[in-house]
């Protein structure tokens, strides 16, 4: 059995969003290395709380890399050092014995810190709700192969379909931009052919809703790609842009659309 | 008001303008800075004329001021002084929104995929700007060259890069210039959705090689008059 670790963290701590916050140096001693980087935190957590002080808050649901909620900047990198991985399926054999973690919040303006490592991601919900959608007819269900969709078109449309909302890629991007979100919900429903009818009102409206949001803009870093944990490549984000041209040069404004005839 | 409603009404309130967006003042700096390049890569091709000598050199110069009647000179720098602002601006609103859009840093960034290319392009372009700025007044009007002469761009070019510190300076130009196109000219294929997994490889090396080939001709130039292989 490999040695238990003994580390020293180093935690964003804030009250609320309009409370300065400030780093807090918590022993986390007899960690195994079996841990997940969030059961090492439910440890740190126990103690304090038996010491009658305030638990480190952070999100986390499904505890398995498939849900999105959990999320931190973990010594300089969105969910810490191992790629494709989320934060609570990063385990502490990741971490050497006496090392010190810095852990900080996902930095943006558009992602207001609701307490510690929590933030408020809801700029990304209202990114979805104004574009991240497409129009189906309800009643019985159409024939499963109604639509004949190209096998790649398909895997396409499904790597971009892995994106779970993380934020990860606005966390590592030093402009804390977005863009890499957009573009897998604009190629995961653009590429299909259900998702045709709204293809380019979807992406003028999701990154006018993106630029309201204060999200920055994208200058083909890289960092993005290399911190999701899904995946998501950059190449949705040319997708996205050939989208946007497409749709800016061929919009339509509502006076110009003639007669409802018929 | 539900999300929806909310997000719709903050979408409408900030309009669908293209110049107003983050992705269409990218795309103006992308197609703005195919421009740019452009013109650096023609720039270098007519200086190698410098190699052939005083005659053809004075010869291509004689031919840049008078072609079309001599409006041709003007239809450029009209098209390149547009360039140069809309990218400038470009760059600088853009900055601004993403600085506000990270007013709090982190502690700790490590960086994994940019580059120091990609990380300095802000500084690289103001130093090209002022580059820019100097090499108009040293040779284009002349009044910061020791020895200018109107009728002899051979002599000026020679004279002025004899002087070390004139030369240095274009030299740590032409390096700031490298950095800037070789993320520059990699980015804007990026920006203008030019990806594919079968180019991919040659974007970069597109990049790479437009970058050492403008970048290494150019700062040929001041040392080869500096070791007096042009004279």
């Amino acid at each position: 059995m490999t040695k238990n670790l003994n580390l020293t963290l180093h935690v964003w701590r804030q009250k609320n969003a309009q409370c300065d916050g400030k780093f807090v140096e918590y022993p986390a001693a007899d960690i195994s290395p079996e841990m997940s980087f969030l059961e090492m935190l439910d440890v740190v957590n126990e103690g304090l709380i038996r010491k009658g002080e305030d638990p480190i808050t952070f999100d986390h649901d499904c505890r398995e890399g498939i849900c999105g909620a959990c999320g931190m900047v973990v010594n300089g990198r969105a969910h810490g050092p191992k790629e494709r991985t989320t934060a609570c399926q990063l385990h502490m054999r990741s971490f050497k014995d006496g090392e010190s973690i810095t852990i900080e919040p996902w930095r943006a303006e558009a992602f207001p810190i609701v307490r510690d490592l929590m933030v408020d991601r809801g700029a990304l919900d209202r990114i979805i709700a104004v574009g991240g959608f497409i129009s189906v007819p309800t009643g019985s269900p159409q024939d499963a192969n109604a639509l004949p969709i190209p096998k790649e078109k398909a895997e396409l449309s499904m790597d971009a379909a892995a994106c779970i909302g993380c934020g990860a890629c606005v966390a590592a991007c030093p402009n804390a931009s977005a863009m890499l979100f957009l573009s897998a919900k604009v190629s995961h429903l653009g590429l299909l052919p259900q998702g045709q009818p709204e293809r380019y009102t979807r992406v003028r409206d999701m990154v006018a809703q993106m630029d309201a949001e204060q999200f920055g803009t994208c200058t083909n870093h890289g960092e993005c790609e290399s911190a999701c944990p899904k995946g998501i490549k950059m190449e949705n984000i040319a997708r996205m842009n050939r989208d946007f041209m497409k749709a800016s040069l061929t919009y339509r404004p509502a006076t110009f659309g003639g007669g409802g005839a018929g | 008001m539900s999300v929806a409603e909310q997000s719709i009404a903050g979408a409408e309130a900030r309009g669908h303008g293209f110049l107003a967006s983050s992705v269409g003042r990218k795309i103006i700096m992308a197609l703005t800075g195919i421009i740019l390049f452009g013109f650096v890569t023609v720039h270098m091709i007519g200086n190698t004329q410098a190699y052939l000598g005083a005659e053809p050199f004075n010869h291509y110069a004689e031919f840049l001021k008078t072609m079309v009647h001599g409006a041709g000179i003007w239809i450029f720098r009209a098209v390149l002084l547009t360039a140069v602002g809309l990218h400038t601006w470009a760059a600088l609103s853009l900055t601004l929104d993403n600085r506000a859009a990270r007013r709090v840093g982190y502690r700790a960034q490590e960086n994994v995929a940019s580059t120091w290319a990609s990380r300095t392009m802000r500084w690289s372009g103001v130093i090209l700007a002022v580059f820019i700025v100097y090499h108009l007044m040293h040779l284009t009007i002349g009044n910061v060259h020791p020895a200018f002469d109107h009728a002899n761009p051979y002599a000026n070019f020679v004279k002025g890069f004899q002087v070390p510190a004139a030369a240095g300076f274009y030299i740590v130009a032409q390096f700031c210039l490298g950095l800037h196109m070789w993320h520059g000219v990699w980015s804007c294929t990026q920006t203008l959705g030019l990806a594919h997994p079968r180019y991919d490889s040659l974007r970069r090396s597109f990049a790479t090689g437009l970058t050492i080939l403008v970048v290494g001709v150019n700062i040929s130039y001041p040392i080869a008059v500096l070791t007096g292989f042009i004279r």
